[in-house]
């Protein structure tokens, strides 16, 4: 409960930080339209040879890039930039300052910041799946709606869970600010259903970033693909990434002595 | 011309020195790089092998040749970026680089130059893994191999001298991210860092003409990948000695008027 509190306390801030700098809106919306367009333009090269692409058609991977556009904006809005601070206190000795905090350092840490105009990229990226889903004639029920949301929920817990990891191994490595580059680079690949790519890439994609549960499963579930295994396997996952980035940061704060303390 | 030389050979020196002490941060930067042409070069291949096995004049072999090359002409392209210029300007770095009695472009192509030096040799065992993995088809000739050698070095040239173009506009307005952005975009389309040109409508490919881009990207890897006729081959590098040339005059036009713009804190 007061971790809930806490959240919404710094989402708040977090607005109003935001507010300052209004002119930011419009450049990214700018950028979302820039992003949008050549992504546009990528999927009708594709689809102006050939009319599947893995056994996908046009309209269903312009569900799967608007899925890509929204997940990505989640990322970019609440995850990614709570996890570089943390790198930078973690490296600087600033984190002393959430550590001496009475309230669970994990909550903390996951929602320190928050940008606001980055969920441009959801709303879009909502707008682009909706014009997807009506060119489909897709017939809405109760049960793909639920496994779109709760596989979308599970996505982004589960790429929270990869960032909080690979963030946590600052305690002993300083220098991990290019794996943040990589991520940006291996999250591309997600604008494309998985099952196109070579095995290994498919297995790296899935376990290791789950960029494949991130966005692709969301997509199976509106596309009528999802299947209850996949369903449960993508749930079983994020439980244990939780436990282990939980585990995994609790062992890196101990070992944590500060720079400035 | 002894002065020039002395510049350049001591400046890469420095450079490479610079950088091969973050053999690990350079290979990061490297691998993130390299997800992004492997991913065209899946999507493309499995297009070409649902088409019967060619799409474009490119069969999987062929997209594979040309994305492993487009790595090393990546790497090459690699200049100093315009939005590193605001931070130029208002640290004041810029002071001390007009101190110098030569032209501050130069200090940049040397540097990048350098550079590139640690990259490639870095390059070489990932191009090796993306060969084994991809199976590239590629055969070139003798002649490529050297017209390939000569346009990558134009090719990084043309890109250094047009981003600092671009970069200049920061002496005007710092309000200048909207601008790089679109031509970032531009550059992703028009160049053939998307798809091989020749995947494009025919309008696209004759817009790609007036626009340096092509002969600072596609231009270079379709020499080597090799469906240039001798003829193409010399146009291509004729446009790319234009551009150079056109460009350099450009700049120095434009320096003379941003310079005075410029009123430098410290340094």
């Amino acid at each position: 409960m007061q971790g809930l509190r806490l959240a919404y306390n710094y989402l708040r801030i977090g607005i109003m930080n935001e507010f300052q700098y209004r002119a930011n809106l419009y450049i990214q919306i700018l950028q979302t339209f820039i992003a949008l367009g050549t992504g546009l333009i990528g999927l009708n090269l594709v689809f102006s040879q050939t009319s599947e692409l893995g056994g996908w058609d046009r309209t269903e991977l312009l569900a799967v890039m608007g899925v890509f556009i929204t997940m990505g904006g989640i990322i970019r809005a609440a995850i990614q930039p709570n996890m570089e601070r943390l790198m930078e206190d973690i490296r600087d000795g600033l984190l002393d300052f959430a550590l001496t905090k009475p309230a669970d350092a994990q909550i903390l840490i996951s929602v320190r910041e928050f940008r606001l105009w980055q969920l441009v990229d959801v709303i879009t990226g909502m707008i682009v799946l909706g014009v997807a889903l009506s060119q489909m004639n897709w017939m809405i029920t109760v049960w793909s709606v639920l496994a779109f949301f709760s596989a979308l929920m599970m996505g982004a817990v589960m790429i929270y869970c990869f960032w909080l990891i690979v963030t946590s191994t600052a305690f002993w490595f300083v220098r991990v600010h290019e794996i943040a580059n990589l991520f940006e680079g291996l999250y591309a690949a997600g604008r494309w259903p998985v099952g196109i790519y070579p095995t290994w890439l498919r297995i790296a994609l899935t376990f290791i970033i789950p960029v494949a549960f991130a966005v692709t499963v969301p997509a199976e579930a509106l596309t009528g693909r999802l299947s209850l295994q996949t369903w449960l396997g993508a749930l079983t996952l994020t439980i244990v990434l939780f436990i282990a980035s939980r585990t995994l940061l609790k062992f890196g704060l101990r070992s944590y002595s500060g720079a400035s303390a | 011309m002894k002065r020039y030389f002395d510049y350049y050979t001591s400046m890469m020196k420095i450079s490479v020195l610079e950088q091969w002490q973050y053999p690990v941060a350079n290979y990061f930067y490297m691998i993130g790089m390299i997800a992004e042409p492997v991913i065209y070069m899946v999507v493309w291949s499995s297009v070409a092998t649902q088409q019967g096995g060619m799409v474009g004049g490119y069969t999987p072999g062929a997209f594979a040749a040309y994305y492993i090359v487009w790595t090393l002409v990546r790497q090459m392209n690699i200049a100093f970026t315009p939005y590193g210029w605001e931070w130029r300007i208002r640290n004041g770095r810029l002071s001390t680089t007009l101190l110098r009695p030569i032209h501050p472009l130069h200090e940049d192509v040397a540097f990048f130059a350098g550079w590139k030096v640690v990259m490639i040799i870095l390059w070489i065992p990932l191009a090796f893994a993306l060969s084994l993995i991809f199976k590239p088809e590629l055969n070139p000739t003798l002649l490529e191999g050297v017209v390939f050698f000569v346009a990558i070095w134009m090719a990084y040239l043309i890109r250094t001298i047009t981003l600092f173009l671009l970069g200049m506009v920061t002496f005007w307005t710092t309000r200048v991210s909207a601008l790089f952005e679109l031509y970032f975009a531009a550059e992703l389309i028009l160049s053939g860092r998307l798809v091989p040109l020749s995947l494009m409508p025919a309008w696209v490919q004759e817009l790609a003409w007036f626009f340096p881009f092509r002969w600072a990207f596609g231009y270079p890897i379709e020499v080597l990948v090799g469906q240039l006729t001798m003829t193409d081959m010399l146009i291509g590098l004729g446009m790319q000695l234009a551009w150079v040339v056109g460009g350099w005059i450009v700049v120095n036009l434009i320096w003379k008027v941003a310079i005075r713009r410029f009123s430098a804190v410290g340094g």
